[in-house]
């Protein structure tokens, strides 16, 4: 059922990285301001926009599940918050080097875009450990589901929040005259921001592929399991176990 | 804010691909230790299996004796 598609999505994967990390450091030209160092942003930006689409799209297959019922939703709201906290993680360590070399900080406390996007990620950290917390799957995909749609709601809202502020230091690039990047630049951007969501789109199906695979494998252990075979109980996750 | 040389520029852009290339590696070996457990599970729903053909065959004479004339 998740699996299909993910070749090509794949190889259309490896094809955009490539092909955006080359435009990176061979066609988009140095920024006169920042020089050599903004090439980061061609990583972080993408890294931090997908991520915070991710935490949304969750919301979404939240919202489908709890109008629908179908596990399936409750699975890929998880694996998509999953993978965007990874993505975020990495959002936060780019970021924090790209300050270090233009701030000559880490983090700056006072810049509402750092501070608001970790709030992001603290919050949706809480999402596995609530998922653990509780024992019955049914109860544990409900609640799931309403932390997501209460949560994925704060990502624009932040989103907005953040724009209305006044920023000290953090750049401005998603602005409605598509900022201040010359043509290749925004390009380069643009193919960025593709490849990251593909790549985001691809390891998304991996991982609920692998996740559909497995609990396949344990209902079918179980149905075989008789009398003489060790009962295999079912182990407390934060991940949903049946579909 | 000044443009820090490429010598100095360098490191840093390196260190920020880097996070991202050991970020992918990472999920990848995890995903590739799931893999790992599905092959390790599908090896034992053969073990299940082989047990229950094994005590089929062990069983089915019995049956047969079992059967009247």
């Amino acid at each position: 059922m998740f699996a299909r598609g993910l070749k090509s999505l794949s190889i259309a994967s490896v094809i955009l990285i490539v092909g955006a990390f080359a435009l990176v450091f061979y066609y988009a030209p140095n920024d006169a301001d920042q020089g050599f160092i903004q090439k980061i942003f061609y990583l972080h930006v993408p890294l931090a926009v997908v991520a915070l689409c991710g935490f949304v799209a969750g919301g979404v297959f939240g919202i489908r599940y709890l109008r629908s019922g179908d596990r399936a939703h409750d699975l890929r709201s998880y694996v998509a918050i999953h993978l965007s906290l990874v993505l975020a993680v990495g959002a936060l360590i780019t970021g924090s080097i790209w300050a270090k070399a233009a701030w000559g900080h880490w983090w700056v406390w006072e810049e509402p875009t750092l501070v608001s996007f970790l709030i992001v990620f603290l919050l949706y950290a809480c999402y596995q450990p609530l998922r653990f917390s509780i024992e019955d799957p049914e109860r544990q995909a409900r609640s799931a589901a309403v932390f997501s749609i209460v949560a994925g709601a704060f990502v624009p809202l932040n989103f907005l929040a953040v724009r209305l502020a006044e920023s000290f230091s953090h750049p401005r690039v998603l602005t409605a005259t598509g900022g201040s990047m010359p043509g290749e630049m925004r390009l380069t951007f643009m193919v960025s921001l593709l490849a990251m969501a593909v790549l985001f789109t691809t390891l998304w199906k991996y991982e609920l592929a692998s996740k559909q695979a497995s609990m396949q494998l344990r209902a079918l252990k179980r149905r075989l399991a008789d009398d003489d075979d060790p009962w295999i109980p079912t182990r407390r996750t934060a991940a949903p176990q049946q579909l | 804010m000044p443009a820090l040389p490429l010598d100095d520029a360098g490191p840093y852009v390196a260190a920020a691909y880097l996070v991202f290339l050991a970020l992918i590696l990472i999920y990848v070996a995890i995903m590739a230790s799931k893999l790992a457990r599905i092959a390790r599970e599908l090896g034992e729903l053969t073990q299940i299996l082989d047990r229950r053909e094994q005590r089929a065959e062990t069983d089915a004479p019995d049956e047969a004796e079992a059967v009247p004339r």
